[in-house]
Order: structure tokens, then sequence, then C-alpha cells
């Protein structure tokens, strides 16, 4: 293959023109960034990446009987990172006109100690790959278009918010929530990265408050999807609401548990919080860079029970966190984590991949182009072991069955915690009242030994994930498993 | 960005076009850099320059509509617009949103409080003075994991198509240093501080370095602490923590949403220890990120929300203060559905101050340093919480730290439960708060 390596004079830098499609990204687009790698590295930067991205985004809310809110929001804007030895910039700008371009990639270099070489210098621009379009061989065009108009948004939170009134007793207030995110990336990196991708992300979700003097008890419960534009028109809210509702009328007259240290059975699907907490944030090179993890040193050692095995992916089927390329063009791929206990593999973008020496694993992600990429979770979940679930519960003398969790964090030194909304107690084997304000706190280190029974029923939940580029679209997930002991925090 | 002058003849020009008779627009342009370092070297510096507008439309059938964009060039406003205008006729029929009646009033102050952005050579040069400084504090402090160091120029305004038309900008500092420990045998532990300032100039560096440093070393010797009822010293962070995880108490539009601990009636009726006063005050001297007009260019001021223990005012956008025949108090978040929000919490000590107590001399209290955890461990409408934390036994002034605990109660009950608003307040990023001593808490340690 012969490649044409244009070389213009840096005189000529200020009389270029480009005419990029402005409302597609396409290959029309390789010329300019093209050269403008070209001077960034001409500039003497190590590495560039330009990051563009459109977004059109919707949210609509329905409260009791009416829709309350349709909120649209369509935003524009790019990232250009440069890298100078260890160290790292990233500018980010909502003009992505060849001159605003320029701009972020001036600041960059200049935040670098760096500037656009002299006149008369030759400057070679960086040839691009041909464009990898995972919009196009995917058929993803018509996402948009085909996806539930305003009007239908409306009538279908409408009618689930309905049928939560038929199922639920003691009712405060009923909500209906839908959001819709499409989004358009362009990735174009000195190394010749040139990919271009198209996402559809979508949640619904139902959420009920249940007053009665005063008891009260308020469950949410969400579902989400990538890459499937009739998501909300196959939503069955009907199930949603019976399952809400059944929790909360159970959750209404519970007792709060009582603190301790106890043995617990987690629920499969939304309790895979556990691993993405305790473990899957610990595994991320981004904690290997801060050495805020304690498993920095351990791959191909012991780290957890002999009966764990995790995975973190981004090819599962309209799952949440689902991806075909990660935020820095790399395709997505099955990253074994733990097999059996021993550590097989870090989380790691390319940043993290160049300061630690761990492999890519296409895991570069970002909420928006305001974010450099870093290290973070796509699909996380505990793979299915051989127990049943009566043989779980059946080891259970006194302990906690948490059925459904809430939101979690862990800490710079490994400790983490996360809530549990919907809780009951077991007493030899058996589930025998509802217990609610319970927190689980513990160290990862621990935990991850005491996981020591996995069932076969492997379910996955969609989530959101917090951490240093932003609130990112996840799946968390595993069967139902049992942890030897966990210190309860309640009253 | 462009100017409000600017803005509001691109936006009638554009409304024109579209034959749209009412719209307001809220917007705002930051323009940031931070730093942060990693063993005395830089290692990410990250600059921003980015702009947002959110557009209101009202139809002929007087619904109302929303749209937010990124591109507030001619082309980006006309299409908010014509988006707006598609979703206003899903708006909703009762209690539709209007301008608020206070969007012309005079303002307070004005705020035009830019200071020069310093060269990013300067913020890394005194972050690692920070992160060097932190490192040599103590044998076993082994690294600053998290810090930053950033500054920010922030433009806001209100304009509505009633020429009301608002701006104002200003420039803040801010540092955040987190440092960890690791000594053989022993758990790491970690601890952080954070300041916030008008200018870097003025930023207290030196104050973060003290406060991370001592935290971070008061952690090194920790112990179990039995699980039991106690004494509970919050220290200002904490409370506020909880007075913000709780703010539906006071929000109007949580009220009318059956979304809040609290009903239109709850006004005036004792929530709180006669002991406490807390009010809302966006306008505080102490408040570094003061902000003269809301989201519907209402004013911001001053609200009394708990009066010697009583509850004495909500929190109102235009819309809720209508309802409830109330005045807007500046504390709206324009949408599709005006949401309402706190801006800068002042908590005091009422007349009588409570018992004589001192950390100095109590027996066997726990001082709650800071509240992990917050959006997972809150059950805000309920009433309860259950959250991790750091902190420290105290006993006759000598302090122990505790290892991995959580704290466990019901907000309207701790704050019935309140013995002490200490006298000294203390400036905290979401406000000004005394330490409060409450009796009786859930402690869950061993």
């Amino acid at each position: 293959m012969n490649l044409v390596i244009t070389a213009p004079l840096s005189q000529e830098l200020s009389n270029l023109e480009y005419d990029s499609t402005k409302h597609r990204f396409d290959s029309s687009w390789e010329p300019l960034l093209s050269t403008l790698l070209g001077w960034g590295r001409a500039a003497g930067a190590d590495f560039i990446e330009f990051f563009l991205e459109r977004v059109n985004y919707i949210s609509c809310l329905a409260e009791e009987d009416a829709i309350t809110s349709i909120s649209p929001r369509i935003t524009t804007g790019a990232g250009v990172r440069v890298f100078r030895g260890k160290a790292d910039c990233y500018v980010s700008t909502n003009d992505l006109s060849f001159f605003g371009l320029k701009a972020a990639l001036e600041k960059g270099l200049s935040i670098m100690g760096l500037q656009l070489p002299a006149p008369n210098s030759y400057i070679p621009e960086v040839v691009l790959e041909p464009l990898r379009d995972y919009a196009t061989t995917k058929t993803k065009e018509n996402w948009l278009t085909a996806s539930s108009s305003m009007q239908e948004m409306g009538e279908i939170l409408l009618s689930a918010n309905q049928t939560l009134k038929t199922k639920a007793s003691h009712i405060q207030s009923r909500r209906a929530s839908y959001f819709r995110d499409w989004q358009e990336i362009l990735v174009a990196a000195s190394d010749g990265t040139f990919a271009r991708d198209i996402r559809l992300t979508q949640s619904v979700g139902c959420s009920l408050l249940c007053a009665d003097g005063a008891n009260r008890s308020s469950i949410n419960q969400r579902a989400g999807s990538t890459s499937e534009p009739n998501f909300l028109r196959g939503w069955n809210y009907t199930s949603m609401a019976e399952e809400i509702a059944e929790a909360a009328g159970k959750m209404l007259y519970a007792d709060y548990v009582e603190s301790g240290t106890y043995p617990i059975i987690m629920a499969n699907q939304f309790g895979g919080v556990i691993f993405h907490e305790a473990c899957g944030h610990l595994l991320e090179t981004t904690q290997i860079e801060r050495k805020t993890t304690p498993f920095i040193d351990k791959k191909g050692e012991k780290i957890a029970h002999e009966n764990l095995t995790a995975w973190d992916e981004g090819r599962s089927d309209k799952a949440f966190g689902t991806i075909d390329m990660d935020d820095e063009g790399m395709p997505t791929q099955k990253t074994l984590l733990i097999e059996n206990g021993i550590l097989k593999n870090f989380i790691a973008d390319r940043a993290g991949s160049w300061r630690t020496g761990h492999p890519r694993t296409g895991s570069g992600r970002r909420q928006s182009y305001t974010f450099a990429a870093a290290s973070r979770m796509r699909n996380t979940y505990i793979a299915p072991g051989q127990y049943s679930l009566e043989e779980l519960f059946a080891s259970v003398d006194k302990g906690i069955y948490c059925k459904k969790m809430g939101g979690g964090s862990v800490g710079a030194t490994g400790q983490f915690n996360f809530a549990v909304d919907e809780a009951y107690l077991v007493e030899n084997g058996k589930i025998t009242k509802p217990l609610k304000g319970a927190t689980l706190i513990g160290e990862a280190k621990e935990i991850m030994n005491k996981i020591s029974m996995s069932s076969q029923d492997l379910g996955l939940a969609a989530g959101f994930c917090g951490s240093i580029s932003g609130s990112v679209y996840v799946t968390v997930g595993q069967p139902h498993i049992k942890v030897d002991s966990i210190t309860v925090g309640g009253r | 960005m462009p100017s409000i002058q600017e803005l509001t003849a691109t936006a009638q020009e554009s409304a024109k076009k579209l034959g749209i008779q009412k719209y307001d627009i809220y917007g705002s342009a930051v323009d940031e850099t931070s730093v942060q370092v990693d063993e005395g070297e830089p290692k990410q510096v990250k600059a921003s320059q980015r702009s947002s507008i959110t557009v209101r439309v009202w139809n002929e059938k007087n619904t109302m509509g929303v749209a937010s964009t990124t591109d507030i060039d001619a082309e980006g406003l006309e299409l908010a617009l014509s988006t707006a205008r598609e979703a206003s006729y899903f708006g909703v029929k009762d209690h539709t949103p209007d301008f608020s009646p206070e969007a012309t009033a005079a303002l307070a102050r004005s705020l035009d409080d830019k200071a020069p952005q310093a060269p990013v050579t300067a913020l890394v040069e005194k972050l690692v003075g920070a992160e060097k400084a932190l490192l040599d504090a103590h044998p076993a402090i082994k690294g600053v994991p998290y810090n930053q160091l950033a500054q920010r120029d922030i433009d806001r305004f209100y304009l509505n198509s009633e020429r009301a038309a608002r701006s104002e900008g200003a420039t803040y500092s801010s540092i955040y240093l987190y440092s960890k420990t690791e000594e053989d045998g022993k758990k790491p532990r970690s601890a952080g501080a954070f300041r916030i300032h008008r200018s870097l100039e003025q930023l207290d560096v030196a104050g973060c370095i003290q406060e991370a440093q001592e935290k971070t070393i008061s952690h090194l010797n920790y112990e179990k602490v039995k699980t039991g009822k106690y004494r509970v010293v919050l220290s200002p962070d904490a409370f506020l923590s909880l007075l913000g995880a709780f703010s539906n108490l006071f929000n109007a539009q949580s009220i009318l949403d059956k979304q809040s601990l609290s009903t239109p009636e709850s006004l005036g009726s004792a929530i709180a220890s006669p002991l406490l006063s807390v009010c809302d005050d966006a306008l505080h001297p102490d408040n570094v990120a003061v902000t003269t007009f809301d989201g519907e260019g209402t004013p911001t001021r001053r609200v009394s929300l708990i009066t010697e223990g009583v509850l004495s005012g909500f929190l109102h956008s235009a819309g809720t203060a209508k309802r409830l025949n109330a005045q807007p108090t500046g504390h709206a978040n324009l949408g599709a559905k005006v949401t309402v929000s706190p801006h800068f919490y002042h908590v005091f000590a009422a007349n009588d101050k409570g018992e004589n107590l001192s950390l100095e001399t109590a027996n066997h209290v726990i001082f709650v340093d800071e509240l992990h955890a917050l959006h997972a461990g809150v059950q805000s409408l309920q009433g309860s919480f259950s959250l991790p934390f750091d902190g420290w036994m105290v006993n006759q002034g000598e302090k122990v730290s505790i290892e991995s605990a959580t704290i466990a109660g019901d907000f309207r009950e701790l704050l019935k439960s309140i013995i002490l608003v200490e006298p000294e307040a203390e400036l905290t990023p979401a406000g000004v708060c005394p330490r409060i001593w409450v009796e009786g808490l859930s402690i869950t340690g061993e």
C-alpha cells in the first residue's frame, strides 16, 4: 500500500481551511485531524489524541398522572490530550471548528511547555488509518430516528405510573422516568488511530414512596439497555410495578436491622455492586498509578476465594455497559479478571497501560468530552458457581438476605461500603422477616476471600459508576453469593 | 462567550424568525484550569472552556418546553428554541411555570469579581510544594494519591423576552489534598482537606496542608469501637453533610411533590432542639461561591429555615412561592421542571446554648469528622441514615482514631437530640457551622 505523506510549510498554517461535515463525524474530518496531530507531534509532543462528541439526550418524567418534565439536550464538544513524558494535559472546548480545535491544541501544547513549529518548518501530517466506522458496519445510523418520540415516551410512562397505582397500597407518590442518550464519537490519535462509533443508551425506572403513619418505605428500580431503539416499547412495566409494589409493601413495616457481624446471602443482578466496589475499582490501572489498591503486585496470586471467577467485558449483547470501542478508539474485549481466586488481569486505558505496564483492555472511558479517558469498568460480573440457591440458604443459621442493594463506594485504602435497600433476616436457612437500614462495610482484601459460595443464577443489572472520568454506564452482576461474615451497620 | 447584549439580540432575532413570543434563557460559561501532581511531577493538567444554555419557550397554549445546548451561536440558539417549542406541547397544563415576578427586581449587590488566572507553572509549583510538605510531615505518609489545585472563571446570565437581563462573573481557586499512610503490620489510613477562595494568592494552601497532615497522622493509631449508643460530636462538615442530604425538609418543590419529610403545614412546628437555628444565605460574607440571582433571575437573599428549633421557612422558586402563597427566595434551577436547591447554610446557636461541654473535658464521646457514601446510606424520604465515617473516640481531650465504623439514626430524632451548638463556627464549602453535640446516636464498630 502506498501512503502519501504531505508536508505543508508552517508558513501556510494561517491560510489552511478545512470543510468537514459539521453534523456528522465521517472521513471528511481526516485531513483536519491528521494536520492538527502532525502539528502537535512536530511541536514535540510524544502523543496526541482528539476526541470529538455529539450528544442528543432527552429525559422524561411522569409524576402521578402527568408528564412533568421533558428535557432535551444537544451537546457538541471536543477534547485534546497531549502527552509529554510521564505528564499529560487535557483541554476541552465546545468549538469544533478548525480554529477552535487548533486553539485547544495550542493551549494544550503551551501548558506542556511546547509551541507550534517556527515558520518554514516542515510539518508532516500524521497518517491515520482508514476510518474504522463501527456505526456504519453495525447500521447504527438510524438509531436516533428509530427511538421513541416525545409523544411515545409520555404515553408509556403514564401507563407505567397507572400500573403502579393499581399494584401498590399506601402510596404517597409514584414516578416513572426515562432517558435516551444518543452519542456519536470520533477518535483520532497520533499513533494512527481513527475510529467512529454511535451509541444508544436508554434507561427506564419507577419509584414508589409509601407511607402509613410514621412508617415509610421508598423503593426504586431501573432497567437499562444499549443498542436497542425499541427498548422503551418493549419495557415490561407491569412486571417492574409488581416487584417494587411488593418490596415497598414488605419494607413499609420492616424493623431496623440489628447491627453486628453476620453471614449474608446477596441476591443476583444488582448484588454485583459488592464486586464492583470491593474489587473492580481496585483492579483499574488508575488505582495502581495512585498506589491505592492492595492488589497492585498480586497478578498471578490468589486474591479471592477459590470458588470465585470474575469478568469485565464490553460486548454483552445490549447490556448497559456495552461499547464496541472504548473512548480511545480501541475495540473492546472480554477480560478475565479473576479465575478461581487467582488475579489474572487489570483494567487498563492507554495512559494507565503506559504508566503501569499492564496491557490495554479497551477500557478507556469518559462521561463526555470534558473528561480525559481513564480505566473504567464496563460489564463486570462474578461468574456462575456450582451451588444451588437452596444450598446457600441452608448454610446460614442466622444471617441476612440482601435482596436489593443501594449504591456504594470504595476509598483510597480499599475500605468499601454499600447500602441495602431491601433486606430480610435469615434464621435456620429460612427468610423470617423484613429488615431496613442496613449498611455493609468491609475491606476489599478480606471480603474477597469470604465469598465462599456462588449459585448458578447469574443475573446482570444496569448501573451508573462515578469516578475520575465522570459518570459512565456500567453493568454489575453476579449469581446469588454467600459472604461468610461482614460488618452490618444499623441500629 | 458572547456578551449578554449580543445573546439578547441573537435570541430576539431567532425567536422572531420562529414566531416565538415568550422565552427565557439561563446560561453559564466556564474557563477553568486544574493540575494534579504525582511524586513531584505534574501528572495531569486539565483546561476547559465551555458554555451551555437552557432555553424555555411558551407556546400559544401557554404550555412550556425546555431545551439545553452547548452551541450558543445563532444556529445553535435557533435549534434550541425550536426544540424547546416542540417540547412545549408536552408541557404541564397545571401550575405551568412562568417568569419570576422578581426577574427585573434590583439585586442586593453586583458581582463582577474576576481575578487574573495564574499561569499553569505557578499552579504546578504550588501543588508540588504542598505534596512535598505532606510527604515530609511524617515518615508514615507515603503518598498523596488524590490532589488538585484548580482555578475557575465563571460567568452566568439570565434574560427573558420581557427585557430582564442580568449577568455576573467570578473567579475561584481551590485545593484538595488527600494523603495516605502505610506502616508495617497496620492498615493503610488516609485523610484529606479542602480550601477554596476567590483568588489563588489568598488561597489557604498552608492551612490545607496543615489540616490534611494533622488528620492523616491522627488516624495512625486506631482502634475498633464497641457497638452501642454514644454521645456524638458532629464536625461542621459532618453536620452540614446531613443537613444537605435531608434538605427536602425545607424544599418547597419537594414538599409539593410529596417527596419531603415536611408538608405545607409543617411551618411553625418544632422540628429540632430549641438550641439550633439555621439560615440559607447565598450572600453570606464568608460564602466564596456567592451568587446574586437564581436560574429564574430572582435575587438571592438570606432565608430563615429553623429558628430556635422551629421550622420557619422554605426554599422557593417562583412557581412554588405562588402555589404556597409566599415570596420567591432565589433558589430555583431552570428546567422543564423547575427544581429548588440551597446555596450556603449558616448554622448557629440560639440564645440558650445548652450544656457546658467541651471536647477537652468530655469522657468517651465520639467525634465524627467526615461522613462517607451519603449517596448510598441516606434514605432521605424516610429520614434515616446509616453511614461510614472518619472520626475519633475522645476522652479528656485525648483522641484515638476509630477503625471502620458506621453511624446510624433518624435525622429528625437527631435534630431533637442536640444538646449543644458550640459558639465558634467554622467555614466549610457548604456553609458556616459550629460543632454540634448530639445525645444517643447508634455506632456500629465491633
